[in-house]
């Protein structure tokens, strides 16, 4: 049902992105494409831009420039008409509606298009998008539990899974391990791996295990800007991007992820 | 989404109390239930209550359905309307115009206009609400109207929590002030008083102000069904997503902003329904019934009886409009101070209301016992 036709469109191309908030530049003219299909992960320092970024292309944040997913413009619309050109994200941490079962969770992100009259209707029974879903996040033995009593790991997996149903081409995941044990990890990676190709995803990570692990392709921000883009080990490679880790860095805190990238 | 990889492993299954919800409580509970409800106000009540009391009775049941609304739009969509006087109010002047009008007789104008002699025309606002189709369904489609009107201004606008609160409130006593200004043509502050007839049947007849009473009761039993339908269907599992993360919802491709509207407007068109019923109940409607403190009266029940209850939402209504009666007979002065602190104490103390009492403590003792820190779904699930 999905990824029919993705290939011959674009994926997301970014370019010239600005945000500013109060004079304070977050994003300074970043220009990035991600291929259909891709598995992307963005990282660099506290305060590069990252999240900031997925704000923009998801219009939380007004933003100049332009971003197009699949040749259409996504600046300046809505937050849910994005949503509904097939563009998805998650939170750093994870949002589900507490109060609704696992189900019903799924249920409403499967159902954006729906009639005022199927609206009003009950669910009868678990539609096969939902069915699906739940096997491919592993939570099909808990779809009656309220969200609010899942662990960390299910509840970003059950986003995820939102995600999936929503059918978006393109899933911006902000931190989706953090917090996670390693055997969670690797179920996360390994989720991420079989969601890509079919759609493009973008994951904003920290965790540079994590990244060697499961990145196709990498870009690194700072300071609101690009500074390299590659495979794993071509960025690993990039001076720029050890300067910026090991030297210059005013952000101390980066270190600790510089060691990861560079030393290992 | 094709892929049957091996899902990632799922962490074992909670230990202990899984805490399911219940599912949609059967279909022969529920019945049950309204079978229940049937007894009591159409057997039960009109025998056991002299016509005093049963016509106290059927003022009561219009506070509970307003409360029905309160319950969706409040309880379920967590739209504190602490303004709901308004359509109340819109209702029971669009029946009290008409009632008044057929009181006259056709091309005269109603008592309190002759009496001020102010005008010696009906204004062209009242010469529609003659006609009793019109006036009937003005009674809910006026309100409904409005609701639209204001709430797609304000919705739009992200106007939520305590600050759509404060505006709901604020709009209901401009409203009460604007009805006392024009004492020409609404009476001012003594309301349209004095209602004789009700499309043709004396009120002053016991056997009428029964009919009234039978009216009401049905049309809320009807209401509660209708929103339980809406709790339960798909909507009212979105209105809940809305309620608890709006930016998600938002997020998931919905407009927010439209899935409030809608309850607004339905909750309001209730709000409409009592005040039109509650005109030949009491024979009055004044803008001292749908200002500020009336209002918070018309939220007060359903947050003790439990918002997000359907249930509890209505008997919560009923049991706080009696013991403003019986109350306020003893202690005139006391009543508004005791419905202040009852609001602030469920709010703060038990926000699910009585409903979820027992759930409350029960999870309460379970956390203690367990030290765990799941308090997750303490209420809100459940209705009728």
């Amino acid at each position: 049902m999905s990824g029919t036709g993705t290939e011959s469109r674009g994926g997301l191309e970014i370019s010239a992105l600005r945000v500013e908030f109060d004079g304070f530049t977050a994003v300074d003219g970043v220009d990035l494409s991600v291929a259909p299909g891709d598995l992307r992960f963005l990282i660099g320092p506290n305060g590069a831009g990252k999240t900031t970024l997925v704000d923009a292309v998801t219009g939380l944040a007004r933003a100049t420039g332009s971003v197009r997913f699949e040749g259409a413009e996504l600046l300046g619309r809505p937050v849910h008409r994005i949503a509904r050109a097939g563009v998805g994200r998650t939170f750093q941490t994870a949002t589900v509606f507490e109060n609704l079962t696992v189900l019903q969770n799924l249920d409403i992100a499967a159902g954006a298009g729906r009639s005022a009259a199927t609206l009003l209707r009950r669910r009868k029974g678990v539609p096969e998008a939902v069915a699906e879903a739940l096997e491919t996040i592993g939570l099909t033995a808990l779809r009656e539990r309220p969200a609010g009593v899942l662990a960390h790991g299910q509840k970003q997996w059950l986003e995820i899974g939102m995600l999936l149903v929503q059918n978006v081409r393109l899933l911006l995941l902000d931190e989706p391990v953090a917090g996670m044990s390693h055997e969670e990890r690797d179920a996360t990676g390994a989720l991420l791996h079989r969601i890509a190709g079919e759609r493009t995803v973008v994951v904003i990570e920290h965790d540079m295990d994590f990244l060697r692990s499961y990145a196709r392709t990498v870009s690194v921000l700072h300071a609101g800007r690009v500074l390299s883009e590659g495979t794993v080990d071509e960025v690993r490679a990039d001076p720029a991007v050890q300067e910026v880790y090991l030297g210059t860095a005013e952000d101390a805190a980066a270190v600790a992820g510089a060691e990861a990238v560079t030393g290992a | 989404m094709t892929l049957t990889a091996p899902p990632p492993p799922a962490a074992p299954p909670e230990p202990a109390r899984a805490r399911r919800l219940l599912p949609a409580a059967g279909p022969r509970r529920t019945l049950a239930a309204f079978a229940l409800g049937a007894v009591l106000l159409f057997a039960v009540a009109p025998l056991a209550l002299t016509d005093f009391r049963l016509g106290l009775l059927a003022k009561y049941l219009c506070t509970a359905i307003v409360a029905v609304g309160v319950c969706l739009a409040w309880g379920r969509g967590g739209l504190l309307t602490l303004g709901q006087g308004v359509f109340f109010g819109l209702g029971g002047y669009a029946m009290a115009m008409h009632l008044k009008l057929a009181d006259a007789g056709p091309g005269n104008l109603p008592d309190f206009m002759v009496l001020y002699g102010t005008t010696d025309t009906l204004p062209w606002w009242w010469v529609p609400f003659a006609n009793p189709v019109f006036a009937l369904a003005a009674t809910v489609l006026l309100p409904m109207g409005v609701a639209a009107l204001l709430g797609s201004l304000i919705f739009r606008r992200r106007v939520r929590g305590a600050y759509f609160a404060l505006l709901s409130q604020a709009l209901t006593a401009a409203f009460a002030i604007w009805l006392v200004g024009q004492q020409a043509t609404t009476g001012g502050t003594n309301g349209l008083t004095d209602i004789q007839g009700f499309f043709g049947y004396a009120l002053d007849d016991p056997a009428n102000q029964r009919m009234v009473y039978f009216v009401i009761a049905l049309v809320l039993l009807a209401l509660i069904a209708l929103a339980r339908q809406l709790i339960h269907s798909r909507y009212g599992e979105l209105l809940v997503a809305v309620r608890d993360s709006e930016e998600r919802v938002r997020f998931l491709g919905y407009d927010p902003a439209r899935v409030k509207l809608v309850v607004y407007v339905v909750a309001a068109g209730m709000a409409g329904l009592a005040g039109a019923l509650f005109v030949p109940a009491v024979g009055i409607i004044s803008p001292a019934l749908i200002g500020i403190v009336p209002s918070i009266e018309l939220v007060i029940g359903a947050a003790v009886g439990g918002r997000a209850s359907l249930l509890g939402a209505v008997l919560g209504a009923l049991a706080v409009a009696w013991a403003k009666t019986a109350l306020s007979e003893e202690f005139p002065a006391a009543w508004t101070y005791f419905q202040g602190l009852l609001f602030v104490v469920v709010v703060a103390f038990l926000p699910g209301g009585l409903a979820s009492l027992a759930r409350t403590v029960r999870a309460r003792l379970a956390r203690r016992r367990t030290g765990a820190d799941e308090d997750g779904a303490e209420q809100k699930e459940a209705a009728v």
